[in-house]
Protein backbone atom coordinates (compact mmCIF):
# COMPACT_ATOMS: atom_id res chain seq x y z
CA UNK A 1 0.00 0.00 0.00
CA UNK A 2 2.74 2.39 0.89
CA UNK A 3 4.41 1.54 -2.71
CA UNK A 4 1.27 2.33 -4.16
CA UNK A 5 0.52 5.34 -2.67
CA UNK A 6 4.07 6.80 -2.97
CA UNK A 7 3.46 5.85 -7.20
CA UNK A 8 0.05 7.90 -6.96
CA UNK A 9 1.45 10.87 -5.25
CA UNK A 10 4.09 11.34 -7.61
CA UNK A 11 2.14 10.98 -10.32
CA UNK A 12 -1.02 13.45 -9.44
CA UNK A 13 0.49 16.68 -7.95
CA UNK A 14 -1.95 17.01 -5.70
CA UNK A 15 -0.37 14.94 -2.91
CA UNK A 16 -1.47 11.98 -0.94
CA UNK A 17 -3.78 12.29 2.26
CA UNK A 18 -2.68 12.82 5.48
CA UNK A 19 -0.52 10.49 6.84
CA UNK A 20 -2.40 7.13 6.95
CA UNK A 21 -1.03 6.30 10.19
CA UNK A 22 -2.99 4.73 13.24
CA UNK A 23 -4.58 7.85 14.04
CA UNK A 24 -6.63 7.67 11.13
CA UNK A 25 -8.73 4.50 11.32
CA UNK A 26 -11.46 3.55 8.70
CA UNK A 27 -13.98 3.07 11.28
CA UNK A 28 -13.69 3.92 15.23
CA UNK A 29 -16.21 3.03 18.39
CA UNK A 30 -14.54 5.97 20.30
CA UNK A 31 -15.83 8.28 17.70
CA UNK A 32 -19.36 6.77 17.13
CA UNK A 33 -19.38 7.10 20.53
CA UNK A 34 -18.09 10.39 21.47
CA UNK A 35 -20.23 11.59 18.54
CA UNK A 36 -23.42 9.54 18.95
CA UNK A 37 -25.86 12.63 19.21
CA UNK A 38 -24.34 14.66 16.35
CA UNK A 39 -24.79 11.31 14.44
CA UNK A 40 -28.23 10.83 15.39
CA UNK A 41 -29.66 13.88 14.87
CA UNK A 42 -28.30 14.04 11.29
CA UNK A 43 -29.82 10.24 10.88
CA UNK A 44 -32.93 12.01 12.02
CA UNK A 45 -32.94 14.70 9.47
CA UNK A 46 -31.88 12.42 6.88
CA UNK A 47 -34.43 10.25 7.31
CA UNK A 48 -37.49 12.56 8.04
CA UNK A 49 -36.11 14.40 4.96
CA UNK A 50 -36.21 11.32 3.15
CA UNK A 51 -40.08 10.36 4.37
CA UNK A 52 -41.37 13.65 3.47
CA UNK A 53 -39.71 14.13 0.13
CA UNK A 54 -40.82 10.23 -0.90
CA UNK A 55 -44.65 10.90 0.63
CA UNK A 56 -44.97 14.56 -1.50
CA UNK A 57 -43.77 12.87 -4.33
CA UNK A 58 -46.33 9.92 -3.61
CA UNK A 59 -49.10 12.41 -3.25
CA UNK A 60 -48.06 14.33 -6.58
CA UNK A 61 -47.33 11.14 -8.46
CA UNK A 62 -50.48 8.90 -7.62
CA UNK A 63 -53.36 11.99 -9.20
CA UNK A 64 -50.50 12.37 -12.00
CA UNK A 65 -50.31 8.72 -12.82
CA UNK A 66 -54.29 8.44 -12.39
CA UNK A 67 -54.47 11.37 -14.93
CA UNK A 68 -52.42 9.89 -17.92
CA UNK A 69 -54.50 6.47 -17.34
CA UNK A 70 -57.50 7.92 -18.12
CA UNK A 71 -56.48 9.99 -20.70
CA UNK A 72 -54.12 8.49 -23.17
CA UNK A 73 -52.90 11.81 -24.71
CA UNK A 74 -51.47 12.77 -22.01
CA UNK A 75 -49.69 9.96 -21.17
CA UNK A 76 -46.66 10.65 -23.52
CA UNK A 77 -46.34 14.61 -22.35
CA UNK A 78 -46.15 14.04 -18.28
CA UNK A 79 -43.59 10.89 -19.03
CA UNK A 80 -41.44 13.18 -21.26
CA UNK A 81 -41.54 15.97 -18.95
CA UNK A 82 -40.31 14.02 -15.63
CA UNK A 83 -37.95 12.37 -18.32
CA UNK A 84 -36.81 15.42 -18.81
CA UNK A 85 -36.70 16.43 -15.33
CA UNK A 86 -34.65 13.40 -13.95
CA UNK A 87 -31.89 14.10 -16.77
CA UNK A 88 -31.19 17.43 -15.30
CA UNK A 89 -28.04 16.84 -12.62
CA UNK A 90 -29.00 16.68 -9.09
CA UNK A 91 -26.29 18.88 -8.48
CA UNK A 92 -27.66 21.50 -11.13
CA UNK A 93 -31.09 21.29 -10.24
CA UNK A 94 -29.94 22.25 -6.47
CA UNK A 95 -27.37 25.08 -7.76
CA UNK A 96 -30.49 26.52 -9.68
CA UNK A 97 -32.77 25.98 -6.75
CA UNK A 98 -30.78 27.05 -3.76
CA UNK A 99 -30.59 30.50 -4.72
CA UNK A 100 -34.22 31.13 -5.81
CA UNK A 101 -35.29 29.45 -2.68
CA UNK A 102 -32.72 30.29 -0.12
CA UNK A 103 -29.63 28.68 0.34
CA UNK A 104 -29.97 28.30 4.11
CA UNK A 105 -33.02 26.58 4.84
CA UNK A 106 -33.74 22.57 3.82
CA UNK A 107 -36.59 23.48 0.89
CA UNK A 108 -34.32 23.51 -1.80
CA UNK A 109 -33.20 19.93 -1.05
CA UNK A 110 -36.81 18.88 -0.61
CA UNK A 111 -37.84 20.16 -3.98
CA UNK A 112 -35.02 18.58 -6.00
CA UNK A 113 -35.98 15.33 -4.31
CA UNK A 114 -39.57 15.07 -4.88
CA UNK A 115 -38.73 16.29 -8.62
CA UNK A 116 -36.60 13.12 -8.64
CA UNK A 117 -38.90 10.65 -6.61
CA UNK A 118 -41.90 11.82 -8.94
CA UNK A 119 -40.75 10.11 -12.71
CA UNK A 120 -40.12 6.63 -10.87
CA UNK A 121 -43.52 7.17 -9.07
CA UNK A 122 -45.71 7.85 -11.76
CA UNK A 123 -44.06 5.77 -13.91
CA UNK A 124 -44.45 2.79 -12.32
CA UNK A 125 -48.13 3.92 -10.92
CA UNK A 126 -48.84 4.12 -14.71
CA UNK A 127 -47.64 0.73 -15.71
CA UNK A 128 -49.29 -1.09 -12.52
CA UNK A 129 -52.88 0.57 -13.90
CA UNK A 130 -52.05 -0.09 -17.86
CA UNK A 131 -51.39 -3.70 -16.83
CA UNK A 132 -54.80 -4.49 -14.58
CA UNK A 133 -56.55 -6.53 -17.37
CA UNK A 134 -59.44 -5.85 -19.90
CA UNK A 135 -61.52 -8.33 -18.38
CA UNK A 136 -60.96 -7.02 -14.86
CA UNK A 137 -62.46 -4.08 -16.04
CA UNK A 138 -65.00 -5.05 -18.09
CA UNK A 139 -66.69 -7.17 -14.99
CA UNK A 140 -66.37 -4.08 -13.01
CA UNK A 141 -68.39 -2.02 -15.34
CA UNK A 142 -70.68 -4.54 -15.28
CA UNK A 143 -71.25 -5.02 -11.94
CA UNK A 144 -71.96 -1.08 -12.15
CA UNK A 145 -69.22 0.31 -10.54
CA UNK A 146 -68.58 4.55 -11.65
CA UNK A 147 -65.40 5.81 -12.56
CA UNK A 148 -63.95 6.56 -9.44
CA UNK A 149 -65.50 3.14 -7.78
CA UNK A 150 -64.12 1.37 -10.33
CA UNK A 151 -60.42 3.21 -9.55
CA UNK A 152 -60.79 3.48 -6.00
CA UNK A 153 -61.77 -0.25 -5.15
CA UNK A 154 -60.53 -2.38 -8.61
CA UNK A 155 -57.80 -0.50 -10.18
CA UNK A 156 -55.51 0.74 -7.67
CA UNK A 157 -55.55 -2.20 -5.71
CA UNK A 158 -54.75 -4.22 -8.49
CA UNK A 159 -51.76 -1.99 -9.02
CA UNK A 160 -50.76 -1.49 -5.67
CA UNK A 161 -47.35 -4.57 -6.84
CA UNK A 162 -46.37 -1.61 -9.10
CA UNK A 163 -46.53 1.16 -7.13
CA UNK A 164 -44.86 -0.81 -4.52
CA UNK A 165 -41.65 -1.28 -6.32
CA UNK A 166 -41.69 2.59 -7.42
CA UNK A 167 -41.90 3.73 -3.67
CA UNK A 168 -38.87 1.40 -2.98
CA UNK A 169 -36.91 2.33 -5.71
CA UNK A 170 -37.73 6.16 -4.87
CA UNK A 171 -36.86 5.92 -1.34
CA UNK A 172 -33.73 3.78 -1.93
CA UNK A 173 -32.70 6.09 -4.62
CA UNK A 174 -34.00 9.04 -2.39
CA UNK A 175 -31.99 8.22 1.06
CA UNK A 176 -28.92 8.36 -1.93
CA UNK A 177 -29.31 11.51 -3.21
CA UNK A 178 -30.12 13.53 0.10
CA UNK A 179 -26.02 13.68 0.63
CA UNK A 180 -25.89 15.68 -2.17
CA UNK A 181 -27.77 18.09 -0.26
CA UNK A 182 -24.59 19.08 1.30
CA UNK A 183 -23.42 21.17 -0.90
CA UNK A 184 -25.46 23.62 1.09
CA UNK A 185 -24.96 21.83 4.05
CA UNK A 186 -28.39 20.18 4.26
CA UNK A 187 -27.07 16.79 3.45
CA UNK A 188 -27.85 14.85 6.62
CA UNK A 189 -25.47 11.84 6.74
CA UNK A 190 -23.75 13.35 3.25
CA UNK A 191 -22.29 16.41 5.55
CA UNK A 192 -21.01 14.15 7.56
CA UNK A 193 -19.32 12.54 4.21
CA UNK A 194 -18.40 15.99 3.65
CA UNK A 195 -17.42 17.07 6.45
CA UNK A 196 -15.30 14.26 7.36
CA UNK A 197 -13.70 14.93 4.13
CA UNK A 198 -12.94 18.69 4.06
CA UNK A 199 -11.72 17.41 8.04
CA UNK A 200 -8.49 16.51 7.25
CA UNK A 201 -9.77 13.43 5.81
CA UNK A 202 -11.30 11.74 8.96
CA UNK A 203 -11.86 8.27 7.64
CA UNK A 204 -13.71 7.44 10.84
CA UNK A 205 -16.60 10.43 9.98
CA UNK A 206 -16.77 9.58 6.26
CA UNK A 207 -17.33 5.75 6.93
CA UNK A 208 -19.24 5.94 9.46
CA UNK A 209 -21.42 8.64 7.44
CA UNK A 210 -21.65 6.23 4.23
CA UNK A 211 -22.87 2.97 6.51
CA UNK A 212 -25.31 4.59 8.03
CA UNK A 213 -26.69 6.00 4.62
CA UNK A 214 -26.45 2.69 3.16
CA UNK A 215 -27.83 0.87 6.17
CA UNK A 216 -30.60 3.06 6.26
CA UNK A 217 -31.76 3.09 2.51
CA UNK A 218 -31.63 -1.12 2.78
CA UNK A 219 -34.00 -0.43 6.34
CA UNK A 220 -36.50 1.21 4.47
CA UNK A 221 -36.38 -1.37 1.77
CA UNK A 222 -37.10 -4.00 3.86
CA UNK A 223 -39.67 -2.22 5.91
CA UNK A 224 -41.36 -1.48 3.07
CA UNK A 225 -40.92 -4.88 1.25
CA UNK A 226 -42.69 -6.15 4.59
CA UNK A 227 -45.48 -3.66 4.50
CA UNK A 228 -45.94 -4.53 0.92
CA UNK A 229 -46.24 -8.40 1.57
CA UNK A 230 -48.82 -7.40 4.17
CA UNK A 231 -51.05 -5.69 1.69
CA UNK A 232 -50.83 -7.43 -1.20
CA UNK A 233 -51.26 -11.23 0.32
CA UNK A 234 -52.94 -12.42 -3.53
CA UNK A 235 -49.31 -11.68 -4.79
CA UNK A 236 -47.98 -14.27 -2.45
CA UNK A 237 -50.69 -17.10 -2.83
CA UNK A 238 -50.08 -17.02 -6.24
CA UNK A 239 -46.46 -17.56 -6.45
CA UNK A 240 -46.51 -20.16 -3.63
CA UNK B 1 -35.80 35.71 -10.92
CA UNK B 2 -33.02 37.56 -10.21
CA UNK B 3 -30.78 34.97 -10.13
CA UNK B 4 -31.46 34.07 -13.54
CA UNK B 5 -30.62 37.16 -14.70
CA UNK B 6 -27.31 36.87 -12.98
CA UNK B 7 -26.61 33.87 -14.39
CA UNK B 8 -26.73 35.11 -18.10
CA UNK B 9 -24.46 38.19 -17.24
CA UNK B 10 -22.36 35.60 -15.83
CA UNK B 11 -22.44 33.77 -19.42
CA UNK B 12 -21.68 37.58 -21.25
CA UNK B 13 -18.43 37.46 -19.45
CA UNK B 14 -15.86 36.28 -22.29
CA UNK B 15 -13.18 36.10 -19.39
CA UNK B 16 -15.82 33.61 -17.55
CA UNK B 17 -14.99 31.17 -20.74
CA UNK B 18 -11.87 31.39 -21.47
CA UNK B 19 -9.94 31.71 -18.00
CA UNK B 20 -8.09 29.47 -16.72
CA UNK B 21 -10.42 27.00 -14.80
CA UNK B 22 -13.02 28.95 -16.53
CA UNK B 23 -16.10 27.72 -18.30
CA UNK B 24 -14.16 25.72 -21.86
CA UNK B 25 -11.63 24.42 -19.52
CA UNK B 26 -14.37 22.60 -16.92
CA UNK B 27 -16.26 21.50 -20.01
CA UNK B 28 -13.15 19.70 -20.86
CA UNK B 29 -12.24 18.64 -17.84
CA UNK B 30 -15.76 16.95 -17.54
CA UNK B 31 -15.94 15.03 -20.49
CA UNK B 32 -12.73 13.75 -20.27
CA UNK B 33 -13.45 12.10 -17.07
CA UNK B 34 -16.84 11.42 -17.99
CA UNK B 35 -15.18 9.61 -21.31
CA UNK B 36 -13.06 7.34 -19.40
CA UNK B 37 -15.57 6.38 -16.64
CA UNK B 38 -17.95 5.40 -19.38
CA UNK B 39 -15.02 3.23 -20.84
CA UNK B 40 -13.96 1.80 -17.54
CA UNK B 41 -17.63 0.59 -16.98
CA UNK B 42 -17.86 -0.98 -20.39
CA UNK B 43 -15.11 -2.87 -20.40
CA UNK B 44 -15.84 -4.34 -17.34
CA UNK B 45 -19.86 -4.30 -17.62
CA UNK B 46 -20.31 -5.35 -21.45
CA UNK B 47 -17.95 -8.64 -21.62
CA UNK B 48 -19.74 -9.65 -17.78
CA UNK B 49 -23.37 -8.90 -19.04
CA UNK B 50 -23.01 -10.86 -22.17
CA UNK B 51 -21.52 -13.88 -20.97
CA UNK B 52 -24.10 -14.00 -18.12
CA UNK B 53 -26.85 -13.52 -20.78
CA UNK B 54 -25.54 -16.09 -23.45
CA UNK B 55 -24.79 -18.53 -20.79
CA UNK B 56 -28.27 -17.53 -19.21
CA UNK B 57 -27.53 -17.21 -15.45
CA UNK B 58 -26.96 -14.51 -12.88
CA UNK B 59 -29.77 -12.15 -13.47
CA UNK B 60 -30.77 -12.04 -9.48
CA UNK B 61 -26.99 -11.56 -8.83
CA UNK B 62 -27.66 -8.76 -11.54
CA UNK B 63 -30.55 -7.21 -9.81
CA UNK B 64 -28.74 -7.56 -6.59
CA UNK B 65 -25.75 -5.22 -7.97
CA UNK B 66 -28.32 -2.70 -9.27
CA UNK B 67 -30.44 -2.35 -6.37
CA UNK B 68 -27.33 -1.83 -3.97
CA UNK B 69 -25.59 0.76 -6.32
CA UNK B 70 -28.90 2.87 -5.72
CA UNK B 71 -28.33 2.46 -2.31
CA UNK B 72 -24.98 3.77 -2.39
CA UNK B 73 -24.37 7.15 -2.58
CA UNK B 74 -21.90 8.67 -4.75
CA UNK B 75 -20.45 11.34 -2.73
CA UNK B 76 -19.60 8.31 -0.21
CA UNK B 77 -17.52 6.86 -2.88
CA UNK B 78 -16.19 10.05 -3.88
CA UNK B 79 -14.61 10.91 -0.98
CA UNK B 80 -13.44 7.39 0.31
CA UNK B 81 -11.77 6.41 -3.02
CA UNK B 82 -9.29 9.62 -3.20
CA UNK B 83 -7.80 7.78 0.68
CA UNK B 84 -7.51 4.49 -0.87
CA UNK B 85 -3.75 3.80 -2.84
CA UNK B 86 -6.17 4.89 -5.99
CA UNK B 87 -4.12 8.03 -4.40
CA UNK B 88 -5.99 12.09 -5.57
CA UNK B 89 -6.28 13.47 -8.43
CA UNK B 90 -8.67 11.97 -11.38
CA UNK B 91 -8.47 8.16 -10.93
CA UNK B 92 -10.39 7.90 -7.89
CA UNK B 93 -13.47 10.40 -9.56
CA UNK B 94 -12.71 8.15 -12.97
CA UNK B 95 -13.72 4.79 -10.61
CA UNK B 96 -16.19 6.29 -8.63
CA UNK B 97 -18.50 7.10 -11.50
CA UNK B 98 -17.70 3.98 -13.33
CA UNK B 99 -19.34 2.01 -10.40
CA UNK B 100 -22.16 3.73 -10.98
CA UNK B 101 -22.03 3.33 -15.05
CA UNK B 102 -21.58 -0.39 -14.95
CA UNK B 103 -25.17 -1.66 -13.49
CA UNK B 104 -27.04 -0.09 -16.53
CA UNK B 105 -24.51 -1.26 -19.08
CA UNK B 106 -24.42 -5.20 -17.24
CA UNK B 107 -28.25 -6.09 -16.92
CA UNK B 108 -29.12 -4.17 -20.19
CA UNK B 109 -26.42 -6.09 -22.15
CA UNK B 110 -27.87 -9.02 -20.12
CA UNK B 111 -31.96 -7.96 -20.93
CA UNK B 112 -30.25 -7.67 -24.66
CA UNK B 113 -29.30 -11.05 -24.62
CA UNK B 114 -32.09 -12.84 -22.84
CA UNK B 115 -35.03 -11.04 -24.74
CA UNK B 116 -33.93 -12.88 -27.78
CA UNK B 117 -36.42 -15.66 -29.19
CA UNK B 118 -35.26 -18.32 -28.19
CA UNK B 119 -36.69 -20.17 -31.61
CA UNK B 120 -34.12 -17.97 -33.15
CA UNK B 121 -31.08 -19.29 -31.21
CA UNK B 122 -32.52 -22.99 -31.50
CA UNK B 123 -32.44 -22.43 -35.75
CA UNK B 124 -29.11 -20.76 -35.53
CA UNK B 125 -28.01 -23.87 -33.31
CA UNK B 126 -30.00 -26.02 -35.87
CA UNK B 127 -28.11 -24.51 -38.72
CA UNK B 128 -24.60 -25.68 -37.26
CA UNK B 129 -23.36 -22.75 -35.73
CA UNK B 130 -21.27 -22.91 -33.02
CA UNK B 131 -22.02 -21.54 -29.19
CA UNK B 132 -19.22 -18.45 -30.11
CA UNK B 133 -20.64 -18.29 -33.79
CA UNK B 134 -24.56 -18.02 -32.17
CA UNK B 135 -22.92 -15.29 -29.65
CA UNK B 136 -20.83 -13.55 -32.88
CA UNK B 137 -23.26 -13.73 -35.50
CA UNK B 138 -27.03 -13.69 -33.74
CA UNK B 139 -27.52 -13.13 -30.63
CA UNK B 140 -24.52 -9.24 -30.46
CA UNK B 141 -26.56 -8.37 -33.38
CA UNK B 142 -29.91 -8.86 -32.30
CA UNK B 143 -29.09 -7.15 -28.85
CA UNK B 144 -27.59 -3.82 -30.17
CA UNK B 145 -30.46 -1.59 -29.22
CA UNK B 146 -30.25 -3.16 -25.70
CA UNK B 147 -26.13 -2.38 -25.71
CA UNK B 148 -27.01 1.10 -27.22
CA UNK B 149 -29.82 2.16 -24.61
CA UNK B 150 -27.45 1.10 -21.77
CA UNK B 151 -24.75 3.20 -23.26
CA UNK B 152 -26.93 5.99 -23.50
CA UNK B 153 -28.46 5.80 -19.87
CA UNK B 154 -24.43 4.96 -18.33
CA UNK B 155 -23.00 7.97 -20.33
CA UNK B 156 -26.25 10.61 -19.05
CA UNK B 157 -25.47 9.07 -15.46
CA UNK B 158 -21.78 9.28 -15.52
CA UNK B 159 -22.25 12.59 -17.21
CA UNK B 160 -24.70 14.12 -14.55
CA UNK B 161 -23.01 12.81 -11.97
CA UNK B 162 -19.80 14.10 -12.92
CA UNK B 163 -20.67 17.33 -11.23
CA UNK B 164 -20.72 16.28 -8.10
CA UNK B 165 -17.00 15.44 -8.42
CA UNK B 166 -16.20 19.39 -7.41
CA UNK B 167 -17.77 18.39 -3.93
CA UNK B 168 -14.26 16.94 -3.50
CA UNK B 169 -12.42 19.24 -5.67
CA UNK B 170 -11.90 16.59 -8.47
CA UNK B 171 -12.53 19.25 -11.33
CA UNK B 172 -15.35 19.24 -14.12
CA UNK B 173 -18.01 21.59 -14.52
CA UNK B 174 -19.42 21.28 -10.85
CA UNK B 175 -16.80 23.23 -10.14
CA UNK B 176 -17.84 26.15 -11.00
CA UNK B 177 -20.91 25.75 -9.04
CA UNK B 178 -18.83 25.33 -5.81
CA UNK B 179 -17.13 28.03 -6.90
CA UNK B 180 -19.82 30.28 -6.76
CA UNK B 181 -20.83 29.17 -3.55
CA UNK B 182 -17.02 29.83 -2.13
CA UNK B 183 -17.58 33.85 -4.00
CA UNK B 184 -21.09 33.88 -1.73
CA UNK B 185 -24.16 34.65 -2.22
CA UNK B 186 -23.89 38.14 -0.77
CA UNK B 187 -20.94 38.76 -3.23
CA UNK B 188 -22.74 37.79 -6.49
CA UNK B 189 -21.92 34.30 -6.21
CA UNK B 190 -25.39 33.38 -7.31
CA UNK B 191 -25.00 34.19 -11.03
CA UNK B 192 -21.77 31.78 -10.82
CA UNK B 193 -23.99 29.36 -9.35
CA UNK B 194 -26.86 29.98 -11.71
CA UNK B 195 -24.83 29.71 -14.94
CA UNK B 196 -22.80 26.62 -13.58
CA UNK B 197 -26.45 24.70 -12.75
CA UNK B 198 -27.11 25.81 -16.69
CA UNK B 199 -23.94 24.62 -18.14
CA UNK B 200 -24.01 21.15 -15.92
CA UNK B 201 -27.84 20.57 -16.86
CA UNK B 202 -27.18 21.46 -20.50
CA UNK B 203 -24.24 19.30 -20.90
CA UNK B 204 -26.69 16.40 -19.82
CA UNK B 205 -29.97 17.08 -21.56
CA UNK B 206 -27.13 17.68 -24.59
CA UNK B 207 -25.43 13.79 -24.65
CA UNK B 208 -28.74 12.47 -23.68
CA UNK B 209 -30.10 13.64 -27.24
CA UNK B 210 -26.52 12.69 -28.79
CA UNK B 211 -27.06 9.24 -27.46
CA UNK B 212 -30.79 8.97 -28.64
CA UNK B 213 -29.54 9.99 -32.26
CA UNK B 214 -26.53 7.23 -31.88
CA UNK B 215 -28.98 4.46 -30.39
CA UNK B 216 -31.28 5.40 -33.13
CA UNK B 217 -28.72 5.05 -35.65
CA UNK B 218 -27.23 1.90 -34.78
CA UNK B 219 -30.68 0.38 -33.86
CA UNK B 220 -31.45 -1.86 -37.70
CA UNK B 221 -35.03 -0.46 -39.00
CA UNK B 222 -36.94 -3.56 -38.71
CA UNK B 223 -36.02 -3.54 -34.86
CA UNK B 224 -36.86 0.07 -34.39
CA UNK B 225 -40.32 -0.36 -34.51
CA UNK B 226 -40.61 -2.89 -31.39
CA UNK B 227 -38.80 -0.92 -28.88
CA UNK B 228 -40.22 1.98 -28.67
CA UNK B 229 -39.53 1.58 -24.68
CA UNK B 230 -36.57 2.28 -23.16
CA UNK B 231 -35.69 -1.46 -22.00
CA UNK B 232 -34.40 -0.60 -18.28
CA UNK B 233 -35.36 2.77 -16.17
CA UNK B 234 -32.31 5.22 -15.52
CA UNK B 235 -31.11 5.27 -11.91
CA UNK B 236 -31.44 8.83 -10.85
CA UNK B 237 -28.75 11.29 -11.59
CA UNK B 238 -26.41 11.90 -9.17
Amino acid sequence: MSFLSRASASAWPLAAPADDGPGNPWFSWRYVHDNADEIVSRLQFHAGLTAQAVLIALIVALPLAVVAYWWRPLTGPILALSGVLYTIPSLALLSLLAPAVGTTSDTSVLIALVLYALLVLVRNTLAGLTQVPGEVQDAAAGMGYGRFGRLLRIELPLALPGILTGLRLATVSTVALVTVGSLIGKGGLGDMILGGFRNNFFKAEIMTGAILCVALALVLDLVLAGIGRLLTPWTRERRS
Amino acid sequence: MNYFHEGFVWFNDPLNWTNPGGLLDRLWEHLEISLWAVLLGCVVGWPLGIWLGHRGRGGGAIVTIANLTLALPTLALLTILPLTPLGFGKPPVVVALAVFAVPPLLSNAYTGLRQIDPETRDAAKGMGLSGRQVLTRVELPLSVPYLAAGLRTAAVQVVATAALAALVNGGGLGQIISAGFGIGMSNGGGGQIVAGGIAVALLALFVEAVLALVQRAVTPRALRAQRRRRPTAAAPAG
